[in-house]
């Protein structure tokens, strides 16, 4: 699928030029926009249904991130995990406390300054040291990563990870269901 | 494409989450905030391991995953308890530990 995704890029890339990608890179900036235009609408909006939807947006594309870096099985499956799975919980998590949640937008803004001065702190430090450490730092474009050597990594020299991880599924299954349940 | 676009893109995108861990009071948009914050860190994970071009960047975004799901269940487990105690999930209201 990325290999696809990839070719009809590279179909589009009549202006490369000095080895930059123009195609992938205006496809990137396509998507990070809209990325970063939902997510400020989802930690902004009162409906927190509107927020989940904004929600799908930014995992959408994250999942578009992944294949322009070649990743493609993580993209499947952040989005058969993510917009499958954990939006249909969340949404459901909405719909079982609905009416809840009249209040909000009265003390809404009263930590507003101190989140919005955390946020740009974050994004001065983290992004200046990235761009210190990683000045010209160009993606390889390589062939994209295939699906059997995850596996091979997995099930070689993660196998105890992933048996945990397994395990901390389990654990979370039936912690939440004994944390939910009425009667017991 | 640079490596830095896409760790600046996460660096935004975590900072955004942190806000609305930071302003939200209602428990289910933490959590969906906290869903954002895995993303920017899977979206950094999976840049490096396109970097290095090595293959155990992408097994840990995979594992990030699965532990955001347990941690969604768990965490919309809670919600709901707090929601049936108290019939609202304001996160300001709670401080029944405070010391």
């Amino acid at each position: 699928m990325a290999s696809f995704f990839l070719s009809q890029i590279q179909g589009l890339d009549r202006l490369t030029s000095d080895e930059v990608l123009v195609a992938q890179n205006v496809f990137f900036a396509l998507i990070a926009l809209v990325m970063i235009f939902a997510a400020l609408r989802m930690v902004t909006t009162e409906n927190i249904v509107h927020a989940a939807l904004y929600l799908v947006i930014v995992l959408a594309g994250a999942a578009g991130m992944f294949i322009l870096l070649g990743a493609e099985f993580v993209a499947v499956t952040q989005i058969l995990v993510y917009i499958g799975a954990i939006i249909v919980l969340f949404l459901f998590g909405i719909m079982l406390t609905k009416g809840s949640f009249g209040t909000e937008e009265g003390e809404f803004r009263e930590r507003n300054q101190m989140a919005v001065l955390v946020g740009v702190l974050i994004v001065a430090v983290t992004s200046g040291s990235f761009i210190d450490s990683f000045r010209d730092a160009e993606l390889s474009r390589e062939a994209p990563s295939t699906t059997a050597e995850i596996g091979d990594t997995i099930f070689g020299q993660f196998i105890i990870p992933f048996e945990a991880i397994s395990v901390l599924l389990l654990a979370a299954l039936i912690g939440s269901v004994v944390i939910a349940r009425r009667d017991l | 494409m640079l490596l830095n676009q896409f760790l600046i893109l996460s660096a935004v995108l975590f900072s955004i989450g942190v806000y609305g861990v930071l302003t939200r009071r209602n428990g289910v948009m933490v959590l969906m905030s906290i869903e954002l914050i895995l993303n920017s860190v899977n979206i950094n994970l999976v840049a490096f391991a396109a970097f290095r071009e090595a293959i155990p960047g992408e097994v840990f975004a995979l594992f990030v995953i699965a532990v955001a799901a347990a941690e969604v269940g768990v965490g919309l487990a809670m919600v709901l308890l707090l929601y049936r105690n108290r019939r609202n999930i304001d996160l300001a209201g709670i401080d029944s530990m405070k010391g």
